[in-house]
C-alpha cells in the first residue's frame, strides 16, 4: 500500500468510526423522505418539474452574460449595488469596503456556501469584525471550529449529545443544555441579540431573478429573512450561476428544492426579496419610540456576484452542467459512500457529495478534486435523484481522466506495458491501469486457469498485489473458467426452428471468463423459449477503464463494440446483456462516447436479461418452459444502475410469475461497484455499506435463494453471506426443470 | 384562477400541527380578540373592511413592545390550500418583524384569496411582480430546524402560528 493510499485508509477508518452513525442516519432520514415526497406529488408531475428546471438552467447559463447585465440594471433601478467578483479575494476585499463605508463591526450571516467558498468570515475577522453564523447548524460547525460536513445539513455529523457537550463548554450557561429545546432556545437568544445589534446582514441567495433584481432564499429556521431585514445594510452573496430570468421561472424550482433536499414539500419560508426592502428599519437605541424607534436611516443592499472560475467552467463542455446545480444536497444523501463517511471525506474545501467534484475541479482545482473524486463509484444512484437531472458520475469520470492525465508517468508503467494496452498517455496510475484493463488480464487469467487461479491466491501473490495495485489481501479474487462462454456456446450444436427473435447475447468480461455459469443458462433459457442465439467475439463494453477514468480507451472499447453489436443490430437481432452495468453503458454513457445515431441504435436494441424473458412471456412465448419456483423464497438484490434505468421490477415479476415468493432488497447500494470493494483504502468502507445489506439478508439467507443481478453485487453478497449467490437467470435454467 | 377550498385550506394546516379558525366578517373583531395572546403587536392588514385599529393590538409598535409581544398578527393577501402556505408582505407597516419577532403569529386570510396549489400562486405573485409588488414571504407553518439533534419549532420566528379565515361576505 503506498502512502497516500493508507493515509486515505487511516483517514476513512476514523470518519466511519467518528462521524457516520450521524450521517448515516441523517442522509437516510433526508432519502426517504424525498420518496416520500415525490410519491405524493407523483413521479410523473416530479419529472415534469426536472425537466423544466433543466431547461431554465440551460438557458440561464447560456445566455448568461446578458441577464448578468440585466441583473446589474434592476439591482441598481431599485437603489441597491451590483458587484461582480472575480476571485475570491475580489469579493472579500469588496464586502470590507462596504464594512468599512458603514463603519461596520459586526456581521450577522445566513447560511451561504458561497461565502464559505470565499471564506468570507476568516477575511472579516482578521479586519476585526465580529461574525456570527446564525442557521444553528453553522452556527453549530463556527463554535466547533469545523467546517460543513453536508451543503444541506452542514452539522449533521454531529449528535445532539455533541453539540451540548459543545456548547455547555464554549458559553457555560447557567443551566443545563441537555435537549435539542433547550439547546434551540439558547441558540435563538443568542443569536438574537446579536441579529438586533448588528451592524450588516449577509445572506447567500438561492435563486436571482434578472428582470427585477430578485432574489429567493429558501431556509426553515427564519434566520435569513431576520438578517436579511433586520440591520440596515443586506449584503447577499450569490454565484454567478444562480440567475435565472425572472420570477417566471422560478416556479420549478420552488417545487423541487425542498422536496429534494429534505422532502418537504415547500420551505417553512420562501423568501423572495427586492431590496431594499419596504419594512422599516429598527432602531434599537430608540427602544420605546413608536414605529420601530422612529428610525427614518436608508436600507442599503449590495448584490455580490462571484465568478470564481465558473465563467470558465461554463465555456467547459464537460464541467458546464455542474453550474446547474441548485445545492440541494440530493445526490449526497443517495450516494452509498457517503452515507457511510459524509462530506469531511466526500467532499473538497466548500463543496460535498457526487457533485463536489464539478465545484471544487471548477472553482478549486484538480488537487483538491483529486482528494476525494475516486468516492464516486459511478454507480449513478444520484442521476435520477438530482432535481436539474445533472451527470453527476460522469463530470467525476471526465475530472478523474483530467487528474489521471496530470500524472507524473512513474517507472511502473513501463514493467507492465504488455498489460495494459490502452489508449492512455503516459502518467495514468499503474492501478487504474491494472482496474482498468481487467479485460486483458481476464484474456490472460482463463488461458492459463485453473494454474492462474492457484498462483493469484497464493499468499505471495497476494501481498505483491496489495503493495503494487493495492489489492485488499482480505478480497477474495475472481475465479477464471478455462471454457469461455464464447468458447461453449460455439462447440454447442443447437438449431431453434423457426425462432420468435434473434438475440445476439453479449459475452461481458466477467461472464465470458469468470460467471460462465449465467451465461450458459441465460443461452438456454433464450432457447427455450424460442429464440436463436448467438454469442459474438465482441470485446468489453469499456466499463472498467471508464470507471478508472479513462476515457479514451473506454471511447475505443466503445467504437469496437457497435461496430460488432451494429452489424448485428442491422441484421434484425436483438441485444441482449446480462450485466447491467454494462447496458448502463450502452444506454448511457455511449450516448458520450459514440455517434448519436450508433449510440441510440445500441440503446434502442439493447435489453437486460430479465427484462428481455419478460418481453418474450408477454409476446407469445410459454412459460411452462422454464422450471417453476413451487413457491420457493428468493431474497434479491438489484444493481445500482439497473435501478436507475428503472428495470428492477422486470425480474422480481418474471420470478412472481414462476411461482417464487420473492423478497427485495430495499437498501441503496451494496459498496462493491466496479472495483470499488477491492481497493485496500476503501475495503472497510465498502463492508461498512454492504452491513446494511447484509443485515436485510442473513436472517433469510438459509431459507432463500440469494440472487443478485450484478457481478459486484454478488461479490459483494458472497463476501457478507454465508449462502452463494447466483445471477436470477440461473433460476430459469431449463437444464434444472 | 380557480379558488382553493376553506376545508382543504385547514387539512393542510393541521398536518403542518397549525390550528386555525373560520370566521365571518361579524365575527371577525371578536374571535381574533380571543385568540390574541396580550401582549400584542399588529401590522395593518392590506385589504379592505377589515382593520386591527379596534383590537388590542399595538400597531407601529416600539423596538421593546415587539421584543416583549408575545403575539404578532399580521395580514395575508394570499394563502395556498394544499400546502397550508400563507403571504407575508414586506410593507412599511413592518409586516416582517411582527411575523418573525413574536413567538405566536396570527395570520388573517381571507376566504376568497386562498389559491388550491403553489402553481396558482405563483401565477398571482407575477402579476404582484408586473405591478411592481415585489418582496413576499411564503411562510409555511412554524420555524424549525432538525439542526439540533431533533425537530425542534421556534428557532428565529415564530414557535406557533393560527390561521384566522375569514368568510366572504354572503
Amino acid at each position: 500500500m503506498s502512502e497516500s493510499t493508507r493515509s486515505d485508509a487511516e483517514r476513512i477508518r476514523t470518519l466511519l468510526r467518528t462521524e457516520s452513525e450521524e450521517i448515516k442516519e441523517n442522509t437516510r432520514l433526508f432519502n426517504a423522505a424525498r420518496y416520500d415526497a415525490v410519491e405524493t406529488v407523483g413521479a410523473e408531475t416530479h419529472e415534469r418539474y426536472r425537466t423544466q428546471a433543466r431547461e431554465i438552467k440551460e438557458e440561464s447559463i447560456d445566455r448568461l452574460p446578458e441577464l448578468l447585465d440585466r441583473t446589474r440594471r434592476a439591482v441598481e433601478e431599485n437603489g441597491g449595488t451590483v458587484y461582480v467578483a472575480d476571485d475570491a479575494a475580489d469579493a472579500n476585499r469588496y464586502i470590507r469596503t462596504v464594512l468599512a463605508e458603514k463603519d461596520a463591526d459586526s456581521v450577522v450571516k445566513s447560511k451561504s456556501m458561497t461565502t464559505e467558498e470565499i471564506d468570507l468570515n476568516e477575511s472579516l475577522e482578521a479586519n476585526g469584525c465580529g461574525v456570527w453564523e446564525t442557521d444553528l447548524g453553522e452556527f453549530v460547525i463556527q463554535v466547533a471550529e469545523e467546517s460543513p460536513s453536508h451543503i444541506v445539513g452542514p452539522s449533521l455529523h454531529k449528535s445532539r449529545e455533541e453539540i451540548t457537550a459543545l456548547f455547555e463548554r464554549e458559553f457555560d450557561p447557567e443551566e443545563p443544555l441537555d435537549s435539542a429545546q433547550k439547546l434551540t432556545a439558547f441558540a435563538r437568544e443568542f443569536l438574537g441579540e446579536r441579529i438586533d445589534e448588528a451592524d450588516i446582514g449577509i445572506t447567500g441567495a438561492n435563486f436571482v431573478m434578472a428582470e427585477s433584481g430578485s432574489i429567493a432564499l429558501v431556509t426553515n429556521e427564519g434566520n435569513a429573512r431576520k438578517c436579511a431585514s433586520i440591520p440596515d445594510t443586506h449584503v447577499a452573496v450569490a454565484g454567478i450561476e444562480k440567475i435565472i430570468p425572472s420570477v417566471a421561472e422560478l416556479e420549478p424550482f420552488a417545487e423541487l428544492i425542498s422536496r429534494s433536499a429534505t422532502g418537504q414539500d415547500i420551505p417553512q419560508y420562501l423568501s423572495l426579496l427586492t431590496p431594499p426592502v419596504e419594512t422599516p428599519t429598527i432602531d434599537f437605541d430608540r427602544a420605546e419610540e413608536p414605529e420601530f424607534g422612529g428610525n427614518d436611516a436608508d436600507r442599503d443592499f449590495h448584490l455580490v456576484l462571484i465568478d470564481n472560475g465558473r465563467r470558465a467552467m461554463r465555456q467547459d463542455e464537460e464541467l458546464r452542467e455542474t453550474l446547474y446545480c441548485i445545492r440541494c444536497g440530493a445526490c449526497a444523501n443517495s450516494c452509498a459512500n457517503f452515507q457511510s463517511v459524509g462530506g469531511h471525506a466526500f467532499g473538497g474545501e466548500t463543496y460535498t457529495g457526487g457533485i463536489a467534484t464539478g465545484w471544487e475541479a471548477g472553482i478549486e482545482g484538480l488537487d483538491v478534486a483529486e482528494e476525494f473524486n475516486d468516492l464516486c463509484t459511478g454507480c449513478s444512484r444520484c442521476v435520477n435523484a438530482c432535481p436539474v437531472k445533472i451527470d453527476i458520475p460522469w463530470i467525476n469520470t471526465v475530472v478523474r481522466d483530467r487528474i489521471n492525465r496530470g500524472k507524473d508517468p512513474g517507472f511502473e508503467d513501463l514493467l507492465v506495458d504488455g498489460l495494459v494496452p490502452d489508449e492512455e498517455e503516459s502518467g495514468t496510475p499503474l492501478r487504474k491501469r491494472f482496474f482498468g484493463n481487467f479485460e486483458t488480464a481476464a484474456k490472460i487469467g482463463s488461458a492459463t486457469a485453473p494454474l492462474s487461479n492457484l498462483v493469484a491466491s497464493s499468499g505471495v501473490a497476494r501481498k505483491a498485489m496489495e503493495s503494487t495495485v493495492g489489492i485488499d489481501a482480505r478480497r477474495d479474487l475472481p475465479t477464471f473458467e478455462r471454457t469461455t462462454l464464447r468458447k461453449w456456446a460455439r462447440s454447442r450444436d443447437t438449431h431453434v426452428e423457426d425462432p420468435l427473435r434473434r438475440v445476439v447475447l453479449y459475452p461481458d468480461v466477467y461472464t465470458n471468463y469468470v460467471q460462465t455459469a449465467r451465461g450458459k443458462a441465460a443461452v438456454r433459457v433464450l432457447e427455450a423459449l424460442g429464440c436463436e442465439v448467438v454469442v459474438p467475439d465482441v470485446g468489453g463494453s469499456g466499463r472498467a477503464p471508464l470507471s478508472q477514468g479513462m476515457i479514451a480507451t473506454a471511447e475505443g472499447k466503445a467504437r469496437s463494440v457497435a461496430e460488432s453489436l451494429l452489424f448485428y443490430l442491422e441484421d434484425g437481432y436483438d441485444v441482449v446483456v446480462i450485466e447491467p452495468s454494462d447496458l448502463a453503458m450502452f444506454r448511457r454513457e455511449y450516448e458520450k462516447l459514440l455517434p448519436a445515431a450508433a449510440h441510440e441504435r445500441i440503446d434502442e436494441g439493447s435489453y437486460e436479461i430479465l427484462e428481455f424473458v419478460y418481453g418474450l412471456l408477454e409476446n407469445g412465448a410459454d412459460i411452462a418452459a422454464l422450471p417453476d419456483g413451487d413457491g420457493n423464497g428468493v431474497a434479491y438484490h438489484s444493481h445500482c444502475q439497473q435501478r436507475t434505468l428503472g428495470l428492477e421490477s422486470y425480474t422480481e415479476t418474471v420470478l412472481e410469475r414462476l411461482g417464487y415468493d420473492v423478497l427485495t432488497s430495499d437498501v441503496e447500494c451494496c459498496g462493491m461497484a466496479g472495483s470499488f470493494g477491492y481497493k485496500s483504502e476503501y475495503y472497510e468502507l465498502s463492508m461498512d455499506v454492504g452491513e446494511t445489506l447484509a443485515t436485510q439478508f442473513e436472517p433469510v439467507e438459509n431459507e432463500r435463494t440469494v440472487v443478485a443481478s450484478g457481478t459486484s453485487c454478488m461479490e459483494q453478497l458472497d463476501s457478507l453471506l454465508t449462502a452463494e449467490s447466483r445471477h436470477p437467470i440461473e433460476l430459469l435454467d431449463p437444464v434444472d426443470r | 384562477m380557480s379558488a382553493g377550498s376553506v376545508q382543504q385550506f385547514q387539512e393542510s394546516l393541521s398536518r403542518l400541527d397549525t390550528p386555525s379558525t373560520v370566521v365571518t366578517p361579524e365575527e371577525f373583531e371578536t374571535e381574533l380578540a380571543e385568540i390574541i395572546e396580550p401582549p400584542a403587536v399588529g401590522a395593518e392588514l392590506a385589504f379592505d373592511g377589515h382593520s386591527l385599529s379596534g383590537l388590542p393590538v399595538t400597531l407601529g409598535p416600539s423596538p421593546s413592545q415587539l421584543r416583549e409581544a408575545t403575539t404578532g398578527v399580521t395580514g395575508s393577501r394570499l394563502s395556498i390550500a394544499s400546502l397550508g402556505t400563507v403571504v407575508v408582505e414586506s410593507s412599511t407597516d413592518g409586516d416582517e418583524f411582527v411575523a418573525l419577532y413574536p413567538e405566536f403569529h396570527v395570520v388573517v386570510v381571507k376566504e376568497s384569496e386562498i389559491r388550491s396549489t403553489l402553481s396558482e400562486a405563483f401565477e398571482w405573485l407575477r402579476s404582484e411582480f408586473a405591478a411592481g409588488r415585489q418582496s413576499f414571504v411564503l411562510a409555511t407553518g412554524p420555524s424549525s430546524t432538525g439542526d439540533m439533534g431533533a425537530l425542534v419549532q421556534g428557532v428565529h420566528g415564530p414557535e406557533r402560528v393560527h390561521i384566522v379565515i375569514v368568510r366572504d361576505d354572503e
